[in-house]
């Protein structure tokens, strides 16, 4: 499978450095070996999800406990996540650090996928949530760092966008 | 049963758990009763509470959890049940009570009301241990079995559609979740 094994472990070894300890996800290819390596890690509590709007809840929960957390998901999974991301973490103020695979672009070979695509950054900038890409090794683990300062310092959501230049092999 | 006679009956055993309780009819009740700090009421993202109740109990194994949860929020994320049956944290409480009714919105009937079986849903997605109640004592009897027990329960109390007259208090929801927090991180010291 021609997912970036290197990149990913760049990812996830950037989320560790960030103290984050609990990990919510929902599996989808460009995730699974971010997700393997959560749950090999003893360190770090991996939800498995139904739905991915469980995670904001998940998330908040961590918080509330004082944890720091991440959620992993497809931008499916952040378009079907979106109630709960307006009626929970901005209403309560909860900090999300959101990893979201960018599926749909420049390059996508399932047609299923193309429509999130386009609406993907629309969304996101409809809802106010401060996004960036991870699309290189040289920033991964800097633009980590920031998105997940910015979550805590603003108590809000903020999205990193998994690009295919990162993630994917070909 | 009153959904308020059954919080009234369990209210003194709240006191040493994290609540986490869903919006309306139910948040407003346990407020009448006496907010505390370890109370959070979750007044939107309908089926959330019991997520939040599972990040909770994730990250606290310790500290007992109880979520106060409501059959038209279950209804919305029936995923949940499997999620926490998946890992069945031991100190978590899940009672879901069950009007059969969008009480907060104008009563609208929901499945439950024709036929949909919460405790089937439950113990069929892994929940360890399930139980529906119908009178205050059985309520009473569950809820304190559960909270000295050691194992991820769901109770299903069914209860009349009948709540508050006001479902709006004087708690903000800011200052609930940051007292709340607050309140959890001075346990830790």
């Amino acid at each position: 499978m021609p997912v970036s094994s290197n990149n990913s472990k760049l990812i996830y070894d950037a989320l560790k450095e960030c103290d984050i300890r609990l990990v919510s996800a929902l599996p989808e290819t460009w995730l699974v070996h971010l997700i393997r390596m959560a749950d090999d890690d003893p360190e770090m509590i991996l939800v498995r999800l139904a739905k991915e709007e469980e995670g904001v809840g998940v998330s908040a929960g961590a918080h509330f406990a004082g944890v720091k957390s991440a959620m992993l998901m497809q931008n499916h999974g952040f378009l079907a996540s979106i109630n709960g991301i307006v009626s929970f973490a901005h209403l309560y103020k909860i900090p999300l650090l959101m990893l979201i695979s960018y599926r749909g672009t420049f390059g996508e070979r399932d047609p299923w996928q193309t429509q999130g695509g386009n609406v993907t950054e629309p969304v996101l900038r409809a809802l106010g949530i401060p996004h960036f890409f991870l699309d290189g090794i040289e920033t991964v683990k800097k633009r980590i760092r920031q998105a997940q300062t910015l979550a805590e310092s603003s108590l809000q959501p903020v999205a990193l966008l998994l690009t295919r230049d990162l993630m994917w092999e070909e | 049963m009153l959904r308020i006679d059954c919080v009234r009956s369990v209210y003194p055993e709240l006191e040493s758990s994290l609540v986490v309780t869903i919006m309306g009819a139910v948040a407003a009740e346990l407020q009448s009763l006496g907010h505390r700090p370890n109370f959070f009421y979750l007044q939107h993202a309908m089926g959330l509470a019991s997520s939040t109740g599972l990040g909770l109990a994730l990250c606290l194994p310790e500290q007992r959890v109880i979520v106060i949860d409501g059959d038209g929020s279950l209804l919305m994320n029936l995923g949940t049940l499997s999620t926490m049956a998946r890992y069945r944290p031991k100190k978590l409480v899940h009672v879901v009570f069950d009007n059969e009714s969008l009480l907060s919105v104008g009563g609208f009937p929901t499945a439950t009301s024709t036929g949909t079986d919460l405790e089937g849903i439950a113990r069929a997605s892994g929940i360890p241990r399930v139980s529906t109640v119908r009178n205050l004592e059985e309520f009473k009897t569950a809820v304190s079995d559960a909270i000295r027990g050691d194992e991820l329960t769901t109770i299903i109390a069914k209860v009349e559609a009948k709540g508050p007259a006001a479902y709006v208090t004087d708690l903000a929801l800011l200052e609930n979740r940051f007292q709340f927090r607050r309140h959890i991180q001075s346990l830790k010291k």
